[in-house]
């Protein structure tokens, strides 16, 4: 294969991981990596270091339009970027000293969970909480615009379990080149009782700034490669974008139900590459 | 400075300043493949071995010269510096934003993560 057609080939699978990424809210990020080391045959560390890149970009590009709409907290997102930012910088050391067919393994399991995590029932969400003390002391406590209009008041819960479970966000983030936005969410949504749509926007934006802390290591490491990462990037940006766009009228559904088998496919295939070391 | 700078007003700058971060980056990356393409589109592709990327493509000095040179793969990593830049330039416009609100507590969570992402991108015999 020559550079110009691997270069389009990468490029349209990127398109459709950044699309239906967007469309199932899953992130494309998390079979980008899957999509070039099995089928591409990239080594992983390439993969993980092209991941990371478009995962800024998607993740930017989608915060900047959401910031206007006042869902994102910038204070809870700002607060948990400590976390978040320390566990990617443990994250992306520790990427360059596992064995790649370990990395391919727990990238396998990451997979597996996110399929699952998908088709698990979302509990209730709790409202009327009480004020926290500590979430009440660090200002975290917001109001978004509710879908009966107006503004809904929110305090904050648990911010010692959300903030380790940031921590590790960071590191999986930092580890495998991808935005880890389904543990963000979980830590914020499920831990810390904060309403779903704030918990699933200020993730994104927190996404950005969690990868920019483990692609200065990337960078420095050689695992960005201009020739690779360049379709990435601007295939999953523009397939994001296009998936953000025609996102309020579709029914996604179905099509979430086969991404998450596509994924926890991609979850099998990587584990069983891993294990006979054919990655 | 405005008088009653809210959270909203610095939400809205931000937005701003992230979507023309992507922008002007992709760009860069766009005219850097161009001419990768052009000048490359008919060598041998090979990931399948990790090399690592040469050091002047995965330092500052490297790129910039690299850039200079007009080499196509050059200009698209300096476009993927960019990107790689813009989240650490909202944190950058976030401290400036709580420092007006004078919200001392969150100036110095901010400036904490600042401090972080320069590590990555200085420190530990790093990129730059």
């Amino acid at each position: 294969m020559n550079v110009l057609e691997f270069t389009v080939l990468v490029a349209l699978g990127s398109f459709v991981a950044g699309l239906l990424g967007a469309l199932t809210g899953l992130g494309g990020g998390v079979v980008l990596v899957p999509l070039l080391t099995i089928f591409f045959k990239v080594d992983i560390r390439y993969a993980i270091g092209a991941s990371l890149v478009s995962v800024i970009a998607t993740s930017s590009g989608a915060a900047a339009a959401y910031v206007k709409e006042g869902f994102s907290n910038i204070r809870i997102g700002m607060f948990l970027e400590i976390a978040t930012t320390l566990g990617a910088l443990c994250g992306a050391f520790l990427a360059t000293v596992v064995p790649t067919r370990v990395l391919a393994i727990i990238f396998g399991v990451m997979l597996l969970y996110s399929a699952y995590l998908s088709r698990k029932p979302r509990p209730r969400a709790q409202r009327n909480l009480p004020p926290d003390p500590l979430a009440t002391k660090l200002k975290m406590n917001g109001s978004f615009p509710s879908e009966e209009g107006g503004m809904r008041p929110y305090n904050v819960q648990a911010v010692p379990a959300g903030f380790s479970l940031m921590f590790g966000a960071g590191a999986l983030s930092g580890l495998l080149g991808i935005g880890s936005g389904a543990v963000k969410v979980l830590a914020m949504d499920q831990a810390m009782k904060i309403p779903f749509k704030v918990s699933t926007t200020t993730s994104n934006f927190m996404i950005g700034v969690t990868a920019a802390a483990s692609a200065g290591i990337y960078l420095s490491r050689g695992y960005i490669d201009p020739g690779l990462a360049m379709p990435v990037m601007l295939a999953v940006l523009a397939g994001s974008l296009l998936g953000a766009h025609i996102l309020m009228k579709a029914e996604t559904r179905v099509l979430r139900v086969l991404f998450a088998v596509v994924i926890a496919f991609l979850g099998v295939q990587m584990i069983y590459q891993g294990v006979t070391g054919t990655i | 400075m405005p008088r009653n700078w809210s959270d909203q007003n610095i939400e809205q700058m931000v937005g701003n300043l992230l979507r023309t971060g992507v922008t002007v980056s992709a760009l860069v990356v766009f005219i850097g493949a161009v001419l990768y393409l052009i000048r490359h589109g008919n060598s041998h592709v090979d990931y399948h071995v990790f090399h690592g990327e040469p050091p002047e493509l995965r330092t500052w000095s490297g790129i910039l010269h690299s850039v200079f040179s007009l080499h196509g793969r050059g200009i698209i990593q300096l476009g993927l510096v960019l990107l790689i830049l813009t989240p650490v330039a909202r944190v950058v416009f976030a401290i400036w934003g709580f420092a007006a609100e004078h919200d001392r507590m969150y100036v110095i969570f901010t400036t904490t993560v600042l401090v972080i992402l320069l590590y990555s991108l200085l420190g530990s015999g790093s990129a730059f």
